[in-house]
């Protein structure tokens, strides 16, 4: 194998687990439509039991999304969590407060009321997903920082190798119109899984015709902003490397960066295609098939492939994955924020255990969900 | 760029000693009521009583009660290394992220799979289909905390690993030096059966309120005896390891062991001070007289603890900062200025080796760099940590830890006699504030003791910490300060609530 074999592979497998966390971030979406599909608190609390029963599984993807990132891309987490201080710190306290709000929502002397646990689950699935996407969008659209590993050994000066240079430290994100409409599309995303996944797990007839009458106006309005935010990216000047060093020198501006990406990759331009048009598939099932169930499964598989796709668009083929307004020679690609050849083998060797994870989680969830759930369940619940 | 500004240090310093402290108030029940409840459970299949399911399903549900908040605190911890240690991240990313990822992918998802079938799948499973779910969460759990306990145990003693002057980093080149480090099997050890107490003490405590109230004695008792069979072993476990984490710490970090113990001057046949009073405001790198009002020693103890035999040398904070004597190695010590000298040097090599063309100054840094960190710091009294904390939290854990072995042993004895004394059952149930602070002690021991350095001798905070407004890390340092202390609060209540509640009806006989 390779060394740049074994960048791409985990830039592969790096890209998987975000995509796979944007999928699962249905359960954010979720949480914003507790008052909106539950009119009755029994309604209320078999959405909670819905998605509180997957709040895990989405909390664990983004601590390995993390974990893999850092021991793949040090330089990256060094670059990124270390300057865009604030847009990391806000989503990890969005996602603080929903851990605690699953479980203390219902127990009895839980100090801050249920209204306020609930609270919390509305703004971290309102934040959580429009953050993260604003976020990822400085992956395609640049972020404020400079790099210089030099920096470590000057005399009597800083020796912080990453600085950010602009004074919000990451909120700035917001002032790039492109970053906001995929934070957006995400949020949308995340609205229209969470009915998907409502329509196959929840035995509510009054809360599947609100899912059903809500989902129009939210397809309608994840098309606007993941269509805008597409033609902002297929037609955007970005970073490409004119010649691989570690110094990050030879970065050049490539007008349509990321269509000249796909083109150049008609694997993953096959792969994005396929992904659009499965997430179109499932979004629109329930409203052409009313009985029909298995949106999700459609949807899921399809945000899967088009958040994988956009990602190896910009990792893969010579790109600056991480591109900087400040210094375009800062710019962060594959090979030069990379760990070692021999972690990255390693890290490579357990990454064969992910099909045994990915078995066990199938197993684990098919115990579980043999049978959608039933109103009499909230009451046994834990 | 101007240098490092003091106080973004301490403040980031003090985020993360906040953030792992909260984190810590829920790990070790996590890890020790967890065993429990797994080891109930198992009763409970094996003989079918419905008593032993519903003793689980209590105690199960105080875990899902604290797991929750563990949860929620660890995810910031992960994260911090990024955001406020971000050269850190960098200069040994390469090393210290790949026990973090190992853990997402073998031991997160593990748990937080088998999690949901724990809690939701009493009716939906079979028997043992559910208790392996049970067993299966716990395992994730220690897992987990396996691989963050390698992690941390390489910031303290950092093998299987090079410098690579072309990517300015350091570099892993041997996973299993990292991974099977003899410091991080000891520190796993000492500190998963130390978690196991804090459970077993839990669960005898809570058992010992409902005996003082007269309810559900039948459930308090089964509970108290599991509990300590299963508490009298782990703290048995956590003295033997302990014995051997002291023996590393005494190789390998002598500046935290001279801390912990307040030994200004070392030598031989050193005792360890079994209790003491250290006068305040001392300069501990310089003091001018005797640092201690008042202490009580067992001859050669620390002689005895750190190179197991009761003639061995000790090096004193004095010794390690002047150097001079013959360390185990046979070689006569350096000073902290030498030290501070050859850390320049590697530094200067650094940054005229060309990355690492400049064949000459690339082996004067490899010739350095075991003292690389030391080129960052100002003055040798940076060197010594902060004594008075470290000593004290070190005499907490200890005499705490024998008091546990003493009280799960007196319980074994008493049997159901416990529940006649009130007395005792007070004890027990104020046991319980005692294990957390123990708990709490030993990683005060582990991490104020090391200071300095994010990574030993390797890199000091000041060369580690993320270039932040001080402002910004200060008001994140309030946040979760605000944040964490209300949802504990939260849990607190809720927790005493259930318990006050107690267990289901068919606990009883």
């Amino acid at each position: 194998m390779t060394y740049t074999f074994l960048q791409e592979y985990w830039w592969f497998l790096v890209s998987l687990l975000a995509a796979l966390f944007v999928v699962l971030m249905f359960v954010q979406g979720g949480q914003t439509l507790i008052w909106a599909l539950g009119r009755t608190e029994p309604q209320r609390r078999m959405l909670l039991l819905a998605t509180g029963r997957k709040w895990e599984l989405t909390f664990t993807t983004l601590v390995t999304f993390g974990g893999a990132f850092f021991a793949s891309f040090p330089l990256f987490y060094s670059t990124s969590f270390g300057g865009a201080y604030w847009v990391w710190m806000l989503i990890l306290l969005c996602f603080v407060i929903q851990a605690v709000s699953y479980e203390f929502q219902l127990k009895r002397s839980n100090l801050l009321g249920t209204t306020t646990y609930r609270l919390f689950l509305m703004i971290n699935g309102l934040l959580g997903p429009l953050l993260v996407g604003t976020a990822v969008g400085t992956f395609f659209f640049g972020a404020n920082f400079i790099v210089d590993k030099q920096a470590i050994v000057l005399p009597g000066e800083s020796p912080v190798i990453s600085r950010w240079v602009h004074s919000w430290h990451g909120l700035e994100a917001v002032l790039d119109v492109r970053n906001v409409l995929l934070g957006l599309a995400v949020l949308m995303l995340s609205r229209c899984l969470a009915h998907l996944y409502f329509l196959n797990r929840i035995e509510d007839e009054e809360i599947r015709t609100r899912s059903r009458s809500m989902l129009p106006w939210e397809i309608g309005l994840f098309l606007i902003f993941f269509l805008s935010f597409a033609g902002f990216w297929l037609t955007s000047t970005g970073l490409a490397v004119a010649s691989v060093s570690e110094a990050g020198a030879g970065v050049q501006e490539v007008p349509c960066r990321y269509l000249h990406a796909l083109l150049d990759m008609p694997v993953v331009l096959a792969l994005l295609l396929t992904g659009v048009i499965l997430v179109l598939i499932g979004l629109f099932t329930p409203l052409v098939k009313p009985t029909s169930r298995c949106g999700i499964w459609s949807a899921g598989i399809g945000t899967t492939f088009t958040v994988l796709s956009l990602l190896l668009a910009a990792g893969w083929n010579g790109g600056t994955y991480y591109p900087s307004l400040a210094d375009p020679s800062s710019s962060l690609t594959l090979a030069n924020s990379c760990s070692s050849p021999y972690t990255l083998q390693i890290m490579s060797a357990v990454s064969l255990l992910i099909p045994f994870v990915l078995a066990y989680i199938i197993w684990a969830w098919h115990a579980l969900e043999k049978s959608p759930i039933q109103p009499s369940e909230v009451d046994e619940s834990h | 760029m101007e240098p490092i500004d003091t106080s973004l240090i301490d403040w980031s310093r003090a985020q993360f000693a906040l953030t792992a402290m909260y984190h810590w108030i829920f790990v070790p029940l996590t890890l020790g009521l967890g065993l429990i409840m797994c080891i109930m459970e198992a009763i409970y299949v094996r003989t079918g009583k419905e008593f032993w399911k519903s003793t689980t399903r209590f105690w199960m549900k105080l875990f899902g009660i604290n797991f929750a908040m563990g949860v929620a605190t660890g995810i910031i911890l992960e994260f911090e290394f990024g955001t406020n240690w971000s050269n850190y991240s960098w200069f040994v990313g390469d090393i210290f992220g790949a026990p973090l990822a190992v853990e997402g992918i073998v031991a997160f998802f593990l748990e937080a799979t088998f999690i949901a079938l724990m809690f939701f799948g009493w009716e939906k499973l079979g028997k043992k289909t559910h208790l392996l779910a049970t067993w299966m969460t716990v395992l994730g759990a220690t897992f987990s905390a396996w691989w963050i306990l390698v992690a941390n145990s390489w910031m303290q003693y950092p093998v299987g690993m090079e410098f690579n002057p072309e990517t300015v980093r350091s570099e892993m080149v041997s996973f299993a030096a990292v991974a099977l480090s003899p410091v991080a099997i000891t520190k796993f050890l000492h500190t998963v059966t130390s978690s196991w107490v804090l459970g077993a003490v839990f669960v005898v405590g809570v058992s010992a309120w409902y005996l003082l109230r007269g309810r559900h004695t039948d459930f308090a008792h089964a509970s108290i005896r599991v509990a300590s069979i299963f508490g009298l072993c782990a703290a048995l476990l956590t003295a033997a390891t302990g014995h051997q984490s002291g023996v590393d710490i005494a190789r390998h970090q002598p500046m935290k062991l001279a801390a912990a113990e307040g030994l200004h001057e070392g030598g031989t046949h050193v005792g360890l001070v079994g209790v003491g009073l250290l006068k305040p405001g001392v300069n501990w790198a310089h003091p001018a007289e005797d640092p201690f009002l008042f202490k009580v020693e067992i001859p050669c103890g620390l002689s005895l603890l750190a190179t197991n035999t009761p003639d061995g040398y000790v090096p004193g904070i004095k010794n390690l900062l002047e150097g001079g004597y013959v360390g185990d190695d046979g070689l006569t010590a350096l000073s902290a200025e030498q030290k501070m000298m050859l850390g320049h040097k590697a530094i200067d090599a650094l940054r005229n080796c060309k990355r690492g063309t400049d064949g000459e100054q690339v082996e004067i840094l490899r010739e350095n760099f075991p003292y690389f960190g030391y080129g960052y710091l100002k003055t040798p009294e940076e060197l010594v940590p902060p004594v008075a904390v470290t000593f004290y939290s070190f005499r907490v854990m200890v005499i705490l830890g024998g008091y546990f072995l003493a009280l799960f042993a007196g319980l074994l004895l008493a049997g159901k006699r416990i529940a006649m004394w009130k007395p005792g059952l007070l004890i027990i149930l104020l046991s319980i504030p005692l294990a957390y602070a123990a708990s709490e002690a030993g990683w005060i021991v582990a991490e104020v003791g090391r200071q300095p350095w994010t990574i030993q001798d390797l890199l000091p905070n000041c060369a580690a910490v993320s270039k932040l407004p001080v402002g910004s890390v200060k008001t994140t340092f309030w946040i979760f300060a605000v944040m964490f202390t209300t949802l504990l609060i939260a849990e607190l209540c809720i927790m005493l609530r259930a318990i006050s509640v107690g267990p289901e009806k068919n606990c009883a006989s």
